[in-house]
């Protein structure tokens, strides 16, 4: 099952990253960003469990923590954006000609 | 039998995330992307770790959705409010989601019924996690705090409505 888990990750990882490449929608880029940081906590719990060792939830945690310090400033870079633009698309950005 | 209930679960987690990334409607999406996030908690608790399955359905499932479907909100106008509210009761919008949910609360019941905490590897408990967390981890969970303090101002700096003059 820890194949499987892995694998499981790994897919969701694909799935997230394929949704950040085709999505201009910015809200749709921070769900990817979510899904592809769940997915890469769910790699560090199936290594855990496969050695029975807590060190893979510890850093499923540290991972918690870092998605939900992200998610805060990305939504109020959100916000700013739709007061500042009236618009989601992050093509719309572009004077940085980046 | 846990090979089973694993390959529904991430079956599940497949479809909730596959719909997130096509759909055309950002609520429509959070609620897949809920969805999502409780089959991968099924497949932690299936994989030995209840307190992270607790930990994802509490802040991934609860707290962090929250604030996603808070910013929807806080962007929609308020004149399309009404006639957007009446396409997104239609049955089409909370079938889909329900379903899934349904097969996920399914598995739960029966894991529940059948006293299983897991399969054949063993379950590591909340109590290891903290000591391994406040033991070694130690100074991780001080650089989290690092990380979580800027996250604060930033979001609050970022938010402040400038005064009109």
């Amino acid at each position: 099952m820890v194949q499987g888990a892995l694998g499981l990750a790994a897919i969701l990882f694909a799935l997230g990253l394929i949704g950040l490449l085709v999505r201009r929608n910015i809200m749709y880029v921070l769900m990817s960003i979510e899904i592809m940081m769940n997915a890469a906590g769910l790699a560090f719990v199936a290594a855990g469990a496969s050695w029975g060792q807590p060190d893979g939830q510890v850093m499923f945690v540290f991972i918690l923590t870092l998605a939900a310090a992200e998610v805060s400033v990305g939504l109020g870079l959100v916000l700013l954006m739709y007061e500042r633009f009236r618009t989601m698309d992050i093509d719309a950005l572009s004077t940085m000609r980046g | 039998m846990t090979t089973v209930l694993f390959l529904v679960a991430a079956a599940v987690a497949v479809i909730a995330t596959l719909r997130v990334i096509t759909q055309l409607h950002i609520v429509h999406a959070l609620l897949y992307l809920i969805v999502s996030f409780l089959a991968v908690a099924v497949v932690f608790y299936l994989l030995g770790a209840p307190f992270i399955a607790a930990l994802e359905v509490i802040v991934y499932a609860g707290a962090i959705m929250v604030l996603f479907v808070f910013v929807v909100m806080m962007l929609n106008q308020g004149l399309r409010e009404v006639e957007q509210e009446r396409r997104w009761l239609v049955r089409g919008m909370w079938t889909g989601p329900s379903l899934l949910a349904a097969v996920l609360l399914v598995e739960v019941l029966y894991l529940v019924w059948h006293r299983t905490p897991s399969g054949e590897s063993s379950v590591v408990g909340p109590r290891e996690v903290g000591l391994a967390l406040y033991g070694p981890y130690l100074i991780a969970v001080e650089l989290g705090s690092l990380l979580l303090l800027p996250g604060i101002i930033g979001a609050y700096h970022l938010g402040r409505r400038e005064p009109k003059e």
